[in-house]
């Protein structure tokens, strides 16, 4: 046990005068300084905390004066009690004051302590990616599924019948062999990869009856040797509409729509007249593109025209009522317009680079 | 197609200072699109003047001879001087005139004309050959001015020798081959330009003779419906052709050969009517039209010995085909150059179809059989046999038969019936009737009223209908794209103007959405990417060598194929059978681009042949077919389910300034598959782990994944023989599921979340190391109960002291009543029923009990 600097009162002996020394006016103010100085000192917490039981403590200068009290005659007891609590509220008080500025200081410290360079890099769970064409023919799905469109899907590998005679490509016209096609084993299979997202007009026609209201992204081949511009697969989206009194004016409402949802507000389109087997009349348009990386320009879009009424036959559906128009774009091409992508290639080699970089802005 | 605006100019009055931005448009406008406009003009740049030869020094002991010329260029050189040019052809003289070009200028190419001493003397610009002017291939010598030029030295040699000209390469449809001579793209300028159209075919032409040209028997009138012929006797056989036709051929593109070939191809540019010349003399006896019969061979003009088929048509003689109809003459009867005489020119008219077989067949796109498949005029045949004669004639002299030979079986058009109401109802345009009038007529139809009729089509938007007038079309001959109703309605509408269509969003009715299946395709897509994968598109061309080295036993459904007939690369001639072929390619890539850690996805059909399923029946197109003849078509379409893969490599986990890395591996994969599983919506309580054997998976890291317990895919590391025989990084790992056979996503109920106290017990069991965690956890559940909210496997310990063949599984069990806080005795009850199955069914024991 520690030596206490007031043990001269350890033994309690009630009448003898001297043992009520500690109750001296002046030994008390002395407590008061002796403690509010040691908590002045006292740098953190932890020391204030030792020194409380120095200084407010059962053995502390202040609880034994209060043992002598007992020892003073009554009249003077009363007194003395006031001087002790008044000592002993003015060391507590001290305490109080310098605990809250060795908490706060302690906090601000802790706080220096614990900072760290947030700039390090975070990267420790890799970004994934959609495939930046997955983004925008789900976006494009998107915008015609909000105009009441349906998404119609149809296989890749399909029948000629379908690719190729019922959009009015007989198999000896010319427009079959401008079309490089993919031929399924063996000869006489009567099976193509399809040429174009069109093989989803003629099954959609087959398989329901109008209103036909369908917007069909999807994947499609040719015999392109690959280049920065050519892909043996690429992607289109076509749209087809049958119902009654649908007139080209209806198309160009609709191609007007799209192109400035893919575009921005100010595209427009500009047809020109072509052929395709499958529609009657026929166009070729194009988008004006304002943001395009070269400048504001047309861009060949696509094509698109009013459902060949032969097309409509051979599906099952009565031309004399019906009327229709389509239209198909190549997604891969958009894409490139859109994003500034100089080469095809890009698209098809999965470079996780790539993808990481666009995957989401599509 | 390329042709010269001035040869057009010679059928159509475009105006005199039409812009060529102008022309283009007008063109596109019209449907004919513009390739390339190439001003000549400008391609030559400086002075290009006439110059006439003034003095020739022949300069000797060079290695070839050289002249040193001395030409007068008027006063386009300033001085008046003649100038002094060093040249290296010899095919001139004194006196000649010639086209020089002065120093300054440019000539195509981008070759610059200096002053510079050479051969010893200052050479001050230079002579200029064909070629050197962009105006064909002839190189022999330096051109020379023929007498009938009036320019004088000094004048621009631009308008003398064509370089004032713009030329158009132009791309014409397969619809419309008049588009493909001067006489139908004047047409169509005269339409664009509302100017008179001189059309060629309108001169007039001397019909058929009782007494043929030449004997002639058409056995197939069917594939040839029109055959005219004439001869022309005693040609001069050495007669050139004239500058300016070669100059039209060579700019159309069509070599220059002789002047009874060259007329024949003139007249083709011109009136669109493909013409073959004959040796008259080289003929044997009587020309018979016929089918071939199979296997009959001809020696066609390329030097092709071809073997024919009973399509192909011929033209014979008693030595048999002489002639490929429509597509190439034979070498026997060509006329010879300069030993041909006696001219026989024959102007047809051939079925398309028959020569589209034919040309396809024989792969000779010849400009004739071009035409042919994209329709020819059968008018025009007497008119471009007279064409040629007068050409004949005019250039290489002899004299025309008077016998004309005309065998017509060509039959004549049907009328179209038009409602005149039908362009306004299909375009959203109106169009009153005498509109629609004068633009058929005005692309040469004939209309005349028909028999009114009630319209069918009382529904049509925006447009006054009920009793319509029928319009009766008949299109003219060299329009046999028309033939249909619609067909007449694009007429109408492009000469209108396709920018006069307004801009209508039609109203569909109220659409479904998105399908459950497209629905859960993009989840499963986007859980993928968020959990750190990126998404590919492969091509799906595979090798057949790709099942060897996945290790596909011999009876793997993934080993038939669908084979291309022409694929791209012969390496490369199956479709995929499972992702993971193209999916590791693109893995090996990424890798040899300096990628190390990659995780990558792909979702997309895969393709499994109906094998034995033979050819589809036909089908026609004049009706839809029956549900039951589309079947049975259908059936032969290959399976093309839609399959999800992953494929991993490298650390999954980088390592980085925080610690160390992780390595993906099976359990990556595994977990991808139950991820994917998750996002398509099937709860876990429906999907099962087990442990199996399957290609290309290490048999002892390869989990079937089970929904229902029907197997919906694999996952795990890639056997290492694989992983050798594709040279990928070890631990490579994959899974691949069939999102098709997926069940439809349940509508889930939702679950009882309490808000009292849970309970938590850990247990550790020991069983062997052959009982699967999966099986231990399912006990686990069974035992426990209801009250049993969650079993999380947290540790798992092998070592000597719980024996050989032992493992330590410890799981943290998770108890929790919905109406009470679970008293000590009520998870201990439920914990000890839960060990205690796990103890029936697998013998599992507590560790340290």
């Amino acid at each position: 046990m520690r030596e206490c600097p007031y043990a001269m009162s350890y033994r309690n002996d009630p009448y003898d005068p001297k043992q009520v020394a500690l109750l001296d006016p002046a030994a008390l103010a002395e407590a008061v300084a002796d403690a509010t100085k040691a908590f002045e000192a006292a740098a953190d917490p932890d020391a204030l905390t030792a020194l409380r039981s120095v200084h407010l403590g059962d053995r502390s200068p202040v609880s034994l004066a209060r043992r002598e009290i007992g020892a003073l005659p009554p009249a003077a007891k009363s007194d003395a009690g006031k001087r002790v609590n008044e000592a002993r509220r003015a060391i507590e008080s001290a305490y109080a004051e310098r605990a809250e500025v060795v908490e706060r200081e302690q906090a601000e410290r802790v706080l220096v302590e614990e900072r760290v360079d947030v700039t390090l890099p975070y990267d420790r769970r890799p970004r994934g990616a959609r495939h930046p064409l997955s983004t925008l023919m789900e976006s494009i799905s998107d915008l015609f599924v909000g105009m009441g469109y349906e998404v119609a899907e149809g296989p890749e590998v399909d029948l000629e019948w379908v690719n190729f005679d019922a959009l009015n490509i007989p198999a000896d016209h010319p427009a079959r062999g401008l079309m490089d096609t993919f031929h399924i084993a063996p000869e006489g299979s009567g099976l193509v990869l399809r040429t174009h997202t069109s093989t989803v007009q003629t099954r959609t026609m087959l398989s329901r009856k109008p209103p036909i209201y369908v917007i069909v992204p999807g994947r499609v081949y040719r015999t392109d040797e690959i280049d920065a511009t050519h892909s043996p697969v690429f992607h289109q989206a076509e749209g087809l509409v049958v119902d009654k009194g649908i007139t080209m004016a209806h198309l160009r409402g609709t191609l007007d729509h799209f192109a400035r949802a893919m575009f921005g507000p100010e595209a427009k389109t500009r047809w020109r007249p072509h052929y395709f087997p499958f529609t009657e009349p026929s166009a070729e348009f194009d988008v004006w593109f304002p943001e395009h990386r070269d400048g504001p320009q047309w861009v060949e879009w696509g094509g698109c025209g009013m459902v060949n009424p032969r097309v409509l036959r051979a599906c099952g559906v009565d031309p004399e009522v019906y009327s229709g128009f389509a239209f198909g774009m190549g997604i891969d091409r958009t894409l490139m317009v859109r994003h500034g992508v100089s080469d095809i290639r890009h698209l098809f080699e999965g470079d996780v680079r790539f993808s990481r970089a666009l995957g989401t802005g599509a | 197609m390329r042709v010269s605006v001035s040869w057009l100019r010679e059928y159509v009055d475009l105006p005199a200072d039409l812009p060529t931005g102008d022309l283009e448009q007008a063109l596109v406008d019209l449907g004919i699109e513009v390739e390339s406009v190439v001003d000549l003009a400008a391609s030559v740049t400086g002075q290009l003047v006439v110059g006439e030869v003034r003095e020739i020094e022949e300069l000797t002991g060079f290695k070839k001879p050289i002249r040193f010329c001395r030409v007068d260029v008027g006063a386009a050189n300033g001085t008046g001087e003649p100038q002094e040019i060093v040249c290296g052809a010899r095919n001139f003289a004194v006196g000649d005139r010639v086209v020089v070009i002065l120093p300054g200028g440019v000539l195509p190419g981008g070759f610059a004309i200096g002053a510079r001493k050479t051969y010893g003397h200052n050479s001050a610009g230079m002579i200029c050959s064909a070629k050197e002017l962009g105006l064909g291939d002839d190189h022999s010598g330096i051109i020379v001015l023929g007498p009938d030029v009036t320019a004088k030295p000094g004048d621009d040699a631009r308008p003398v020798v064509g370089l004032d000209d713009v030329v158009l390469d132009l791309e014409i449809t397969p619809d419309r081959g008049y588009a493909l001579s001067l006489r139908g793209l004047a047409r169509e300028l005269s339409h664009a330009f509302e100017v008179p159209l001189r059309d060629p075919a309108l001169t007039p032409a001397p019909g058929g003779t009782e007494t043929p040209a030449y004997p002639v028997e058409v056995r197939d009138t069917v594939g040839c419906d029109r055959f005219t012929a004439r001869l022309v006797r005693g040609v001069d056989p050495t007669a050139p052709t004239p500058s300016w036709m070669a100059q039209r051929l060579v700019t159309a593109g069509i070599r220059s050969i002789s002047l009874p070939v060259d007329i024949t191809n003139y007249v083709m540019l011109e009136l669109g009517q493909p013409m073959h010349a004959f040796d008259a003399d080289r003929i044997v006896g009587p020309l018979v039209v016929r089918r071939a019969e199979a296997g009959e061979k001809l020696t066609t003009l390329d030097g092709v010995n071809r073997v024919l088929t009973a399509d192909d048509m011929v033209i014979c003689d008693d030595t048999g085909p002489i002639s490929l109809a429509a597509v190439m003459g034979g070498e026997t009867s060509e006329v010879v150059t300069g030993g041909t005489t006696n001219v026989l020119f024959e102007a047809a008219h051939w079925d398309p179809a028959m020569v589209g077989r034919t040309a396809r067949r024989h792969k000779l796109f010849s400009e004739a059989a071009k035409r042919w498949e994209r329709g020819v005029d059968p008018a025009v045949a007497l008119v471009a046999l007279e064409r040629a004669v007068r050409l004949l004639t005019e250039h290489g002299g002899g004299t025309p038969s008077a016998e004309i030979l005309d065998i017509d079986h060509v039959r004549p058009r049907t009328p179209i019936s038009l409602p005149a109401d039908l362009p306004t109802r299909r375009v959203g345009v109106e169009y009153p009737p005498a509109r629609v009038v004068a633009l058929l007529e005005r692309v040469g139809c004939t209309v005349a009223q028909g028999a009114d009729r009630l319209s069918e089509d009382p529904g049509a938007v925006g447009v006054a209908s009920g009793v319509g007038t029928v319009l009766s079309v008949t299109p003219p001959t060299w329009r046999p794209d028309l033939t249909d109703p619609a067909d007449l309605v694009e007429e109408v509408v492009r000469l209108d103007g396709y920018d006069k269509v307004p801009s209508v969003l039609p109203t569909a009715p109220p659409g479904r959405g998105l399908t459950p299946r497209q629905r859960r395709r993009r989840a499963v897509a986007d859980s993928l990417a968020e959990r750190g994968y990126v998404e590919v598109l492969a091509h799906p061309f595979v090798s057949p060598e790709l099942a060897d080295q996945l290790g596909l036993p011999a009876d793997d459904p993934r080993r038939p194929a669908v084979r291309l007939a022409n694929p791209l690369s012969e390496e490369e001639p199956l479709l995929r059978t499972t992702l993971l072929g193209p999916l590791l390619g693109t893995l090996k890539r990424n890798l040899g681009r300096g990628h190390r850690d990659l995780a990558l996805y792909e979702i997309g059909a895969v393709f499994h042949p109906r094998v034995g399923a033979g050819s589809p029946p036909a089908m026609g197109v004049d009706r839809r077919p029956t549900d039951e003849e589309f079947a049975a078509a259908d059936a032969v379409v290959p399976a093309q389910p839609v399959h999800v893969a992953v494929v991993l490599a490298g650390d999954i986990d980088p390592a980085g300034w925080w610690g160390p890395g992780r390595q993906a591996g099976w359990a990556d994969a595994i977990e991808a598959a139950r991820d994917v599983l998750a996002a398509a919506g099937i709860p876990d309580e429906r999907v099962e782990v087990r442990a199996t054997e399957h290609a290309p998976w290490h048999p002892g890291r390869c989990a079937e994944l089970r929904v229902d317990d029907a197997v919906v895919g694999h996952a795990g590391e890639l056997h290492p023989a694989v992983v050798a025989a594709l040279e990928l990084p070890r631990r490579t790992s994959a899974m691949e599921l069939n999102l098709d056979t997926l069940p439809p996503t349940p509508v889930t109920p939702a679950p009882t979340v309490s808000g009292f106290p849970p309970a938590l017990i850990d247990v550790a069991l020991v069983v062997d190391d052959s009982v699967p965690a999966e099986q231990v956890r399912r006990a686990l559940e069974t035992g426990a109960g209801e009250l049993l909210e969650d079993v999380r496997l947290f540790d798992v310990y092998s070592g000597a002291q719980l024996g050989e063949g032992r493992r330590s599984l410890a799981y943290k069990l998770t108890f929790r009543a919905p109406d009470r806080t679970l008293t000590v005795e009520e998870a201990v009850a439920a914990r000890d029923a839960a060990v205690a199955v796990a103890a029936e069914r697998l013998g599992a024991t507590l560790r340290g009990a």
